[in-house]
């Protein structure tokens, strides 16, 4: 029988399999920005998994925000992104230095 | 082993192998692709949790939208991405070590994990019976009501989104001629034209 264990562990692997990807990833700023939507997504799944289980529909509910979070992140991201490439001609995070910071 | 069962580990093996794979594919689009067989595995593990709306939620927001916004700008961009993959074994250790010292961590947390004994009595809100209310009229019963201010700030961070997202990549070329409407229909034709009546033979002169 599947129980709440089981996504549970499914979600923290899509967790770390969402980090791996940032650091495996350490120069594209597209695969970063798409595991981040991975992470965002485990979370959701946890959220989820929390209010099937204990039957309570508010982890729904935040599932709803996360989502939207997330899609204007990943929106204003990818803007960023498309700014970025127009005036640099590469989309390396380490040529990230116009500001000097 | 029920039907259900089978179907959850069939949705976990492939949410997990294609989110490895989005990590990993050499070519950027791949990536996206694989992006979109994740967020289609979860949806599929929604259904089976109960959440039917967030499902179909998650379909359209992020496979209609999204993931086609990611391969949109994947494909736009003329990025040399050989270039940028060329280093992905030089960081392979260190996330490999990142990766398994977080999955440690959790494996730790999950072994002294407990479920509190008060915990089915705080809850918010209590799932209503499926024969008497669907997943989305319950969820939609709580939306407009205890959450409707969280509700309405959540449009409000979409319409901030979209507007930083046009103002960010607008951009008005210079070399490019445009027409300019309110100086064309403001002309008076009385001062752009002129009527000459022209002798024969004498030309205008």
């Amino acid at each position: 029988m599947v129980g709440l264990e089981h996504y549970l562990t499914v979600a923290a692997a899509l967790f770390v399999i969402g980090i791996f990807g940032i650091f495996l990833n350490r120069k594209n700023i597209i695969i970063i920005l798409m595991s981040i939507e991975l992470m965002l997504l485990s979370v959701n799944i946890n959220l989820v998994a929390f209010s099937s289980f204990l039957n309570d529909l508010v982890g729904q509910v935040f599932t709803l925000f996360v989502l939207t979070v997330a899609a204007a992140e990943a929106a204003i991201g990818l803007a960023i992104l498309v700014s970025f490439f127009r005036t640099r001609g590469t989309i390396d995070v380490e040529d990230v230095n116009v500001m000097k910071g | 082993m029920g039907i259900a069962d089978i179907t959850f580990y069939a949705f976990a093996v492939t949410l997990l192998g294609a989110g490895f794979l989005v990590t990993i594919a050499r070519n950027p689009v791949h990536s996206v692709l694989w992006l979109i067989l994740t967020f289609l595995s979860a949806a599929g593990m929604f259904v089976l949790l109960g959440a039917e709306f967030l499902a179909m939620l998650l379909l359209i927001v992020y496979v209609g939208a999204v993931a086609v916004l990611f391969l949109f700008v994947v494909m736009m961009l003329d990025v040399d991405f050989a270039a940028l993959k060329g280093e992905m074994a030089r960081y392979f250790p260190i996330a490999s070590i990142v990766g398994i010292v977080l999955l440690m961590q959790m494996a730790l947390l999950f072994g002294s994990w407990q479920e509190a004994e008060s915990a089915r009595d705080l809850r918010q809100a209590p799932t209503p019976d499926m024969a008497e209310m669907h997943n989305t009229k319950a969820l939609g019963m709580i939306i407009y009501d205890q959450y409707f201010l969280l509700f309405q700030m959540a449009g409000l961070i979409l319409l901030v989104a979209m507007i930083g997202a046009i103002v960010l990549t607008l951009r008005h070329r210079k070399d490019v001629k445009r027409q300019n409407v309110i100086a064309q229909m403001h002309r008076d034709p009385a001062k752009a034209l002129e009527l000459k009546d022209v002798k024969p033979g004498q030309g205008l002169g």
